[in-house]
């Protein structure tokens, strides 16, 4: 693709169905009714010029451009904000029209410096071609008052506010407030004073609350707002569509290059997931692709006390694979096993399980995803049939109320929660379930409902309390129950919530709810139209996880919000490609598309393709691999792209477990926390330099475009494929799309998925089969994947996890908008100077009771370990709960949290941990002994000159 | 918490969030989701103790186990 900026038409597309013919220029065309006469004549080939007007954004009218004459109508109206009417003949260029826009611009230029071969925009720059559109030839006006030479805000670390070149076109502001939702920047003082402000006037943009989404600086239409990465290299000289690599939000972005230099990463107007938006992590956090600390060379070493030793590929294939060979002959196939990664591509974590199945001869597989959204796909396949959410995030915008429950979407899903935020500016209601005060409870025009700050551990008794209020009081959806679920199930399960001992009276000592705040939300939920539900890991990360999924199930059945846009249920994944991963048969008891090992029917497909007999029992899971490893009997792992020792909960058993293995073979981009005991180091490459797909989660399967040459020299699937090769699997793709093709073959729901449709179609929504060619924005429509939906009986179990006089606080951990999951690549990115460490959100009245101020180092400790951190005093969390982010090894959050997991899947509890706080001078000893012993194992032995 | 004891536990969570339904449907939903999630290895792994009387296991827990250890 040959560069050049995506097409702006001006105004938002009308979504009206109705059509009106209009003339512009002599040119009949038929449009959309609403449809502005800017749009109009540019959809149709017709550019008029313009700079206050932008399609990502409402018409302004501001810049007086955009001027035209309209047949019958005085003056010369607006082409932004004019509409189109039937029959309106429309003139866009006339001496007149010319006079004025030419006068307009020649003010504008008058006042804008004259540096445009050396400006950063220069050829990318609206100003510039605009003033050449309306024929600029000079400017008239001499020496006077003007906003030249003033400083330039360069605080922000990813780009410059220069106020000289601003002319005041409001889409900056109009971007933060309108897409982001912040409401950051403003326009400060009036007249000639006006000028773009990102708060007081004493604040730059970094000390600002601007969220560094870059909405304002793709608005910008001059250099005022740009890149300092153009600044530094330069326009790019092409761009290519590819999918971001953080969340799960999956924004579409233009990567923007020169030869094989990322310029700048661009939201694509087209993403069908972020519709041009993007956050600080996507837009602007991808240097760790070319960090200093990117590992491109294998490596390997005999013990993990030794440095490491650089080697060739197929010396590190040979050695990996001669190990998996020594370690099953002496120990036998099952102990071997490997883990995905949902940040990963579909293809590459399909070639890893299929690895495992059909090279190490069992089913010792799993993904990260055991530690994040398992409870959501045992929970979904339960209920509805099918492990996945029920809507495309389009649908929010027809929700009249929207539940978060265990989600922080402001921080964990930026894009998606700029969505919420708009349609709740529009008057849905919110309700949001968690213990903290998120910053969705209140923010610019937006307030909760109801926020029930629920104990930490009682999600399945505050979600059985709002039913037991939906069905005592009537309120409950019969009809739709009786039309689509189980009715004798639906009314089991009524009997049992209806129970008074479930009621939030009864409950309220135990969830710290208020009844009536419960009550009411139940109230509102149940009756204020279509319903959403949206969760996150505040839901899964418990050992009832599994339970709370199938308790909201429940609650979207029993109130009729399934199976049309603006309801349903909607896990928030954390990571890229957290449902590709499980898609793609990650999981050690089922093969792609959630099929049971058991099957026959289902392993007979794959023994067909693949020429091999599959072992029908199901595998080890992470935690039990450790477990086996610790016992002696597991002591090889493949690990791709997954950072065990920092994200899996219990360090110091993850690290036990480990060190027990014989083989450990880390495929990543750096010496992560887990490499510290590999043996064997692939290097990774990263989303820049494959090719592949990643599916969101709203299921939509996305292509993932490899834009430079990977540094280590071979794309992720091609080491699998080397290692398979190497045990004799004689595999021969050359193409990832040959690799969708195997996974359409034996995978029913991608049944209609090739890398072909995805180009013409831009993604899909799978299932993609012969009853949905196109895809699915909406499940479970005419009836549920199994059937008739399934109420199940969802009783509230305690953790095992308790509070008591050793340990009297409640630790629940999240993580923040800046930093990414384990930080392996935010850290390396300017991102860190938003949060350089780990800090523990602590309430006033537990700090003071600790003697604790605010920024003091604090103690925190559990019955599994013990780290320490600074403390930030806050009553965003209630008293008797501490909270942490898990973004720095430094900190090893997980040392603290205990084994205690999801009974149905083992996903850890890490929102529940009883912890204790004191007072600290510094980090812990071992803290200390970590950090030591981490150098150590990170050492490399200098290359011998030649 | 070495293995067995992880195991025990792991059993007893499952029968404890089945009790609902009953001892006879939890017992059986209990074996059902331990064959449909077990590795062998960890039925292997806790089969001594079962055998030995199954000390710390629920009485679900323990017949749930029985059930798929003795098959």
């Amino acid at each position: 693709m040959i560069f050049q900026p995506q097409t702006d038409h001006g105004t938002p597309a009308s979504t009206a169905a109705e059509m009106v013919t209009v003339f512009i220029d002599g040119r009949s065309m038929r449009v959309p009714a609403g449809t502005s006469v800017m749009r109009a004549a540019s959809e149709n080939g017709t550019s008029i010029p313009k700079l206050c007007a932008t399609d990502s954004l409402e018409s302004f009218g501001s810049c007086r451009l955009c001027l035209v004459e309209i047949d019958g109508v005085r003056g010369t109206p607006a082409s932004c904000t004019t509409p189109v009417a039937e029959g309106m003949v429309v003139h866009t260029q006339t001496p007149h029209l010319q006079i004025l826009r030419k006068g307009v611009m020649e003010l504008y230029i008058s006042d804008h410096p004259l540096d445009c071969l050396t400006c950063p925009a220069n050829g990318d720059c609206e100003l510039q071609d605009q003033a050449g559109a309306v024929g600029l030839r000079e400017v008239r006006y001499g020496a006077g008052e003007t906003h030249l030479g003033q400083a330039k805000d360069t605080s922000n670390p990813y780009f410059d506010f220069d106020p000289s070149k601003c002319i005041a076109c409001s889409r900056c502001v109009r971007a933060c407030d309108e897409v982001q939702g912040t409401f950051a920047l403003t326009i400060a003082g009036r007249g000639f004073e006006s000028k773009v402000s990102a708060g007081l006037a004493s604040e730059d943009f970094f000390g600002s609350e601007c969220v560094s989404c870059g909405a304002c600086v793709q608005a910008c239409p001059t250099a005022t707002l740009v890149e300092k990465a153009v600044v530094e290299i330069g326009t790019p000289e092409r761009a290519v569509v590819t999918t971001c690599a953080y969340c799960g939000v999956g924004c579409t972005f233009r990567a923007e290059m020169r030869g094989e230099q990322l310029v700048r990463m661009v939201p694509w107007k087209d993403g069908k997931a972020n519709h041009g938006h993007s956050c600080v992590k996507g837009r602007f956090a991808w240097g760790y692709a070319t960090h200093r600390e990117r590992i491109t060379k294998p490596m390997i070493r005999a013990h993990i006390d030794q440095p490491w030793r650089e080697v060739s590929w197929d010396e590190a294939l040979a050695h990996t694979v001669a190990e998996f060979a020594r370690i099953g002959a002496k120990y036998g196939k099952h102990a071997l096993g490997g883990i995905t990664s949902s940040r990963c591509t579909n293809e590459e974590t399909f070639l890893v399980q299929k690895l495992v199945r059909a090279g190490f001869g069992n089913n010792n597989v799993d993904t990260c995803a055991r530690v994040c959204h398992s409870p959501t796909g045992y929970g979904l396949k339960t209920t509805f049939g099918t492990s996945a959410g029920t809507q495309d995030f389009d649908s929010v915008m027809a929700a009249d109320v929207i539940l978060v429950i265990g989600a922080n979407p402001t921080d964990g899903h930026p894009v998606f929660a700029s969505r919420i935020k708009k349609r709740l500016r529009q008057g849905a209601k919110l309700i949001v379930i968690d213990p903290r005060r998120i910053d969705l409870v209140r923010m610019p025009h937006i307030e909760a409902a109801q926020h029930l700050p629920l104990r930490p551990g009682t999600n399945v008794a505050v979600l059985t309390a709002m039913a037991h209020v939906i069905v005592t009081e009537g309120l409950a959806d019969e009809e739709f129950v009786r039309a689509r679920c189980d009715w004798d199930e639906f009314a089991d399960w009524a009997a049992f919530v209806a129970d008074p001992k479930r009621s939030p009276e009864a409950t309220e000592m135990l969830t710290r709810v208020p009844a009536a705040d419960l009550r009411a939300a139940a109230r509102l939920f149940a009756t204020g139209g279509n319903g959403a539900i949206y969760y996150g890991l505040g839901v899964t990360e418990h050992s009832q996880g599994s339970s709370t999924v199938m308790a909201i199930a429940n609650l979207a059945m029993a109130t009729g919000n399934i199976g049309r846009p603006g309801v349903g249920v909607n896990p928030l994944r954390g990571q890229n490609n957290v449902q590709g991963a499980c898609d793609m048969g990650s999981f050690p008891h089922e093969l792609s598309g959630y099929r049971h090992i058991s099957d026959a029917g289902a392993r007979s497909l794959f023994e067909a393709d693949w020429g091999v007999r599959l072992d029908p029992e199901p595998g080890l899971r992470i935690p039990n691999m450790l477990d086996a490893a610790v016992d002696g009997v597991f002591k090889g792992l493949y690990v791709q792209g997954e950072d065990i020792l920092q994200s899996d909960p219990n360090t110091r058993h993850v690290a036990a477990g480990l060190a027990a293995m014989e083989c450990v073979v880390v495929h990543d981009l750096f010496l992560n926390e887990t490499a510290n005991y590999a043996h064997v180091f692939l290097p990774g490459s990263t989303f820049l330099e494959k090719n592949g797909t990643f599916t969101n989660a709203e299921r939509r399967i996305q292509p993932v475009r490899k834009v430079m040459t990977p540094l280590s020299g071979l794309e992720d699937w091609q080491v699998t494929q080397g290692l398979a090769n190497a045990m004799g699997l004689d595999w021969h793709y050359t193409h990832p799309g040959e690799i969708m093709d195997e996974i359409a073959r034996l995978t029913p729901s991608f049944a209609g998925v090739s890398f072909a449709r995805l180009d013409a179609a831009g993604s899909l929504q799978w299932p993609v089969d012969a009853a949905h060619p196109d895809g699915s924005p909406i499940m479970h429509i005419d009836g549920f994947v199994r059937g008739r939906g399934k109420f199940v009986i969802t009783d509230y179990v305690p953790t095992d996890e308790k509070t008591g006089p050793r340990f009297p606080l409640l630790l629940t951990t999240g993580r923040i908008l800046s930093q990414y999951n384990v930080g392996a690549q935010t850290r390396r990115t300017e991102n860190s100077r938003w949060h350089s460490e780990d800090l523990l959100e602590i309430h006033p009245i537990d700090a003071e009771d600790r003697g604790l101020k605010n920024h003091d180092w604090a103690r925190l400790v559990s019955r599994s370990g013990e780290t320490a951190l600074r403390i930030t005093i806050t009553d965003r969390v209630a008293p008797g709960v501490v909270y942490t982010t898990f973004h720095h090894p430094a900190t090893q959050a997980n040392v603290i949290t205990t084994e205690f997991s999801d009974w149905a899947t083992n996903c850890p509890e890490y929102k529940v941990t009883a912890v204790q706080v004191t007072p600290s001078n510094g980090p812990s000893d071992w803290q200390q002994r970590y950090q030591a012993q981490s150098d150590r194992a990170r050492r490399v032995d200098p290359v011998p000159a030649e | 918490m070495n293995t067995t004891d992880q195991l025990v536990l792991m059993a007893n969570q499952i029968a404890r969030n089945l009790a609902i339904h009953g001892d006879d449907t939890a017992t059986a939903e209990t074996a059902a989701h331990i064959k449909a999630f077990w590795d062998p290895y960890m039925l292997r792994q806790i089969a001594p103790m079962l055998a030995a009387g199954g000390n710390g296991l629920s009485p679900v827990a323990r017949a749930a186990l029985e059930r798929l250890c003795i098959a």
